[in-house]
Parts: structure tokens; sequence; C-alpha cells
């Protein structure tokens, strides 16, 4: 039984997160799952879209359901996938909004075609748990992560909220934390595994994103840690990026490597640079990846 | 037309209840929602005040907070409530009523989304590069991320062109119909 499912990158995927997309794709490639991109899809909207009008947001999610729906109807899918989770928010809240009958005829009238929106839509993390199993995963581990402490770190809203979501425990998310001991990675407790980041908010008010994501910088290196480990974009740039900014703002002087999971499973799998792109990290990870080369007598 | 300050507006209590199809009575002041919100240190009001406002019917107050521009979505006051309140989405809604009476108390929060929602609207996909310029156009804020720049561009991080989508037409639709509705 092979998986097939509908993929969305979301934007960010073209640019601050090409690193997150190219090792997605490469390593759902190497578990033989295929990724078949939604063709011409658009942008979600994402915050921006739903602070300023739900309809408008639920519309320009609706194109990219409505293209899926074709796609399902060529071909049997398991599913829509995303590695985002601003876009998964977005793409699942539409389609639990959709089953009001009044909404979703004002949707179907502004996208201007009719809408089925009744695939699975989940998190790639969330596939490669539920639907692929984390076994198969450790299967293709040929240089475990050993030695390598992290902590994982979730953000908000892949499992928040609860009713919409339908993913994981959202005070206390395990999903990350066991992909990365399976990865052969020493996963550190961490308190702040679901705390806000600040999103958004980086470009408009950066004393916010400095003191929230100071601190989960602040908790990632008292923990112990020596890496960050994330399944969201804007956490990615806000901790990454935005670290140099963060150390200025409050006199601090971190130099976290923040990976995304799909880059250290690339890793853990023996796949090479064009596949993991270390480089596109802002804060480089050389250091720590030769230092656990060492540590483990293996080379990373 | 917006009430004054401290007069109590039964049709601003109807509208939020119908826009975000919450039952605001429910609100019973516990705090849980203030006491997870990540952002309460930068509000005006924290988050439980903004829902008493509500329900009090001040709408100049709430509407005019800085709070409502800088809610992050984080979904934490919506997971926690004990009495199961969308507490985001009331203020998701804030947002709208807000901007619908063109109160924008946080400017550059206003002028970021408006930027990112005319480069989806132009592209079909946003445009990293182009929407920095039209938010500091916007808000003549030049030194936004300036220091950030040399870094994306040497990542290959900031697209210097655009990724439209082919099917443009479709999404100028969208927004069109949309507009047509919302009048």
């Amino acid at each position: 039984m092979s998986l097939c499912y509908a993929y969305y990158p979301g934007c960010s995927g073209l640019g601050t997160s090409l690193e997150y997309d190219t090792s997605t794709r490469a390593l759902c490639e190497s578990l033989g799952i295929e990724l078949v991109e939604i063709p011409d899809w658009n942008c979600c909207g994402s915050t921006p879209a739903h602070a300023v009008d739900h309809l408008l947001s639920a519309c320009l999610v609706g194109r990219n359901l409505g293209i899926a729906d074709d796609m399902a109807e060529e071909r049997k899918l398991d599913g829509i996938l995303t590695p985002c989770p601003s876009c998964l928010k977005n793409l699942k809240t539409t389609q639990h909004r959709l089953a009001d009958p009044e909404f979703h005829r004002k949707v179907e009238l502004v996208v201007g075609r009719t809408l089925t929106a009744d695939l699975p839509i989940k998190s790639v993390l969330q596939m490669l748990v539920e639907d692929l199993g984390l076994e198969a995963l450790a299967k293709l581990v040929q240089k475990p992560l050993a030695g390598l402490k992290v902590v994982p770190y979730y953000g908000c809203i892949m499992i928040r909220p609860p009713q919409i979501m339908q993913f994981d425990d959202p005070e206390n998310p395990m999903a990350l934390d066991n992909l990365l001991a399976e990865l052969g990675a020493e996963v550190l407790p961490f308190a702040l595994k679901t705390d806000c980041c600040g999103a958004s908010l980086g470009t408009t008010r950066k004393d916010v994103i400095a003191k929230l994501s100071g601190r989960i910088l602040d908790a990632a290196e008292e923990a112990g840690a020596d890496a960050i480990v994330t399944a969201c974009p804007l956490c990615q740039l806000n901790l990454d990026m935005r670290q140099s900014q963060i150390n200025k703002a409050n006199h601090s002087g971190h130099n976290m490597p923040v990976f995304y999971y799909t880059q250290l499973a690339g890793l853990a799998a023996g796949q090479g640079e064009t596949s993991t792109m270390m480089d596109k990290l802002c804060v480089s990870p050389r250091p720590l990846l030769a230092s656990l080369a060492g540590r483990t007598g293996e080379g990373a | 037309m917006s009430s004054s300050p401290k007069t109590f507006d039964s049709e601003f209590i109807a509208e939020v209840q119908r826009e975000s199809e919450q039952n605001l009575a429910l609100c019973y002041q516990c705090g849980n929602c203030t006491a997870g919100c990540p952002v309460s240190f930068a509000y005006d009001y924290p988050v439980n005040q903004i829902m008493r406002l509500v329900q009090a019917g001040r709408k100049q107050e709430a509407l005019s907070s800085h709070a409502i521009w800088l809610c992050a979505s984080c979904e934490t006051c919506t997971t926690r409530c004990p009495n199961d309140i969308d507490v985001a989405r009331i203020m998701d809604v804030l947002r709208h009523m807000a901007r619908r009476e063109d109160i924008v108390s946080e400017k550059a929060v206003g002028a970021f989304w408006k930027a990112f929602l005319e480069s989806v609207e132009k592209h079909g996909r946003v445009f990293e590069l182009g929407l920095m310029a039209n938010y500091v156009s916007k808000t003549g804020r030049m030194f936004t991320d300036v220091d950030l720049a040399p870094m994306a561009l040497r990542k290959g991080k900031l697209g210097l062109r655009a990724h439209d989508i082919k099917k443009l037409a479709e999404i100028r639709g969208i927004f069109d119909r949309y507009r047509e509705q919302k009048q």
C-alpha cells in the first residue's frame, strides 16, 4: 500500500523556508510517499486574510481545495498534506466551516465553482506519525543522530485549536519528540514546546518577538540543548533569521541552530546537502554537526 | 454610527455574537485566556477585559484597543477556555469590525496585513520582496529589517522575482466577487 497525497507547499516554501520544502519532498520520496503538488495553487491568505475577513480567507483556501477535488477525481488520494502549520490551520478551519450550508454556498459563489472539500487534511508530521508510522521512518536511519541534544518546538497552531486541528495533545504534544527519538537524537524535556514565538509580529513589533522568541532561545539553552527543532516556517524564521536581532535587543549571545525536523531526518537517512540544505540556516549548524561527527565517530 | 465611549450598545453585542457564532454570556471572567496569552505584556487591555468590554457593549473601547491588533492568533485562549468559547475567533471578528469602521490602533500591523493581501491579489502568491517594499511605502518604516536583508539575500531566502500563478484571473475574480458580496 503506497501513500499518495495532494501537496500544498505554501508561499514560504518558495523563499524563506526553501530548505523545509526541499527536505520535506526528499524525505517523502525516500519513504516512498508520493506528493503531487496542487497545480497552480494560490496563497491561503495566512493570518492577514483571517484577520481581515473570514469569507475572504475561506475563498482563498477554497480555490485550492477545489483543485484538490479535481485531483481526487483523477486518482485515489490519501488526503491533502502541507508542511506549514499556518496553511494547515487555514485549510482545516475552512473545511470545518464549509460544513455550514449557507457559508458553503457563499464560498462557492465567490470562488466560482462547486466544492466537495472532504479529503483528510494533515501536516506532513501528522502523516508520518499516523498514516505511515514512525517504524517506517526508523528503518530509513543510517546515521543515527547520537549525541545530539535537541528541544522540540511545535509552535502554537499545528495542534491548536484542538477542535479543528485534531492532532496530538494541545498542551503536551509528543509527535515531534517521538520522531526525533527515532532518529537517535537525545530529546530534552521542554516546557515551552507550544509557547508562541510572536508569529507575524516580527516585521511590525520587534519588541514582541524579542521577548517571546528570546524566551524560547533562553529556555532551550538553559535546558542544555545543542539545537532547537521545529516544524513551522514562521517559528524557524523568528528563532533563526531574527536571532541576531533578538540577541541585540536582549543583550544575549545565543548561537543556537534551529533545524526543521525534515532536515534532521534527511541527515539521519544519509541524504546529502542538496536535500537537507543545511547551508540555508542563518545560524550555521556546521560546528555542531562537525562536533557530532566527533562524538559518534561517524561523518555527519 | 459608532457609539460614544461608556455607552451600552446592544447591537454591537449582537453583531459580535452573530459574526463569531459564539455565546458571549458564557464568559464568567475566570481569566484563563489572559493567563495563557503570550502577548498580554504588550496589550492595553488583557483579553479577559476585552471579553468583558464586549459583554458590556462598550464598542468604542473594544474596537479602538491595541490588543485586538497585537493578538498573535496563537489559539491558546480558545484552547484553554473552560466554557469552549472561541476567544481567538472573537478577536478576529473585533479586528474585522474595527477595520470596517476605520479604527486601526496599531497602524503598522494594519498596513502589513493590507500589503500582504495586495501581494496575494496581484500575484496569487506572496512575493516577499514586493510585500516589504509596499509595506515600507505605506508606513515610511525605511529601516524595517534592513539589517536582515544581506543575510536573506545571501541565503537565497528573499526571492527577487514574484512567483505568479498561471490563472491570475481566477484570483482577481475571487477578490472582485468577495468585494461585491460584502457591499
